[in-house]
């Protein structure tokens, strides 16, 4: 904590808590366009692209309304390009290397079931603008936890390979 | 840093036999028939229905998706175009052109 700079540790709490929420699909966001080209198919290529956009969608909402609390002129332009690492919020979750395509997908099934979780609370969130994100996240957080419920579940199901090992 | 690359395509190991071909079909409003827009590879339908999703409507095209093995669909045979095909083209009398349309008549 020690290292984060003056303008992040003087973070309102709500400010802090929707830029670390930003952050979560920012970042989460970026390990999944690693994937394009490299998905096992170019079907599953245009799935991650598209989950990726939906969550780089959630963190464009949510820095530019943590730029807004915070009150000091930062756009999310701002707050997604030009803070050093250490003030980068997210959770250790969305940032650790992408692995195989099956340390991917239960990635994307533990995250996006945590944020089905967090959005359909926050959806009655007190504050409007927060809810509003939420509602319309949710949505798109729906798909991304059906999506990666099919391929944990045919990942686990294995092959007649995997099988006779 | 080379973990970080991801993973290559596929499993080496494993025969993959390739995914099957899905047809795909997009119904753009209420009201209107299903269109044929393209085909794609899936595992099994769900995840046929996830693709098709994912490639067709992701620019709000659709309200309804079907997905049907490609080889389900029977299609005519190149080889009977003429018979199949061709009697049809010189009986302009099956347009319904030859109609004189009301005045007033709206929407025809």
């Amino acid at each position: 904590m020690s290292i984060a700079s003056e303008a992040t540790r003087t973070l309102t709490p709500l400010a802090r808590y929707t830029l670390g929420l930003g952050d979560d699909a920012l970042i989460g966001s970026q390990r999944l366009c690693e994937w394009i080209a490299n998905a096992p198919e170019l079907e599953e290529d245009l799935a991650l692209a598209n989950i990726a956009l939906d969550l780089l969608g959630q963190a464009r909402a949510l820095l530019t309304y943590a730029g807004q609390v915070e009150g000091r002129g930062r756009d999310e332009d701002d707050l997604a390009y030009l803070r050093d690492d250490w003030d980068i919020l997210n959770v250790h979750l969305v940032e650790a290397p992408n692995g195989d395509f099956a340390v991917t997908m239960a990635r994307l099934l533990v995250f996006s079931a945590y944020q089905y979780e967090l959005y359909s609370r926050l959806r009655d969130s007190s504050d409007a603008t927060l809810a509003g994100i939420a509602a319309k996240a949710l949505k798109e957080v729906t798909y991304h936890r059906e999506h990666a419920t099919l391929w944990v579940l045919r990942l686990g199901d294995g092959t007649d390979y995997s099988a006779s090992g | 840093m080379s973990n970080e690359t991801p993973a290559p395509a596929g499993n080496g190991t494993t025969n993959r036999r390739g995914w099957p071909l899905w047809e795909v079909f997009v119904r753009s409003k209420r009201g209107l028939s299903h269109h044929h827009v393209g085909s794609l590879h899936a595992p099994d339908a769900q995840m046929a229905l996830h693709n098709a999703r994912d490639a067709y409507t992701r620019r709000a095209e659709g309200v309804s998706i079907w997905v049907v093995p490609s080889t389900s669909i029977i299609a005519s045979s190149p080889q009977e175009k003429d018979p199949f095909f061709d009697p049809s083209i010189d009986k302009p009398y099956r347009h319904p052109t030859f109609y004189d349309v009301p005045e007033g008549a709206e929407h025809l």
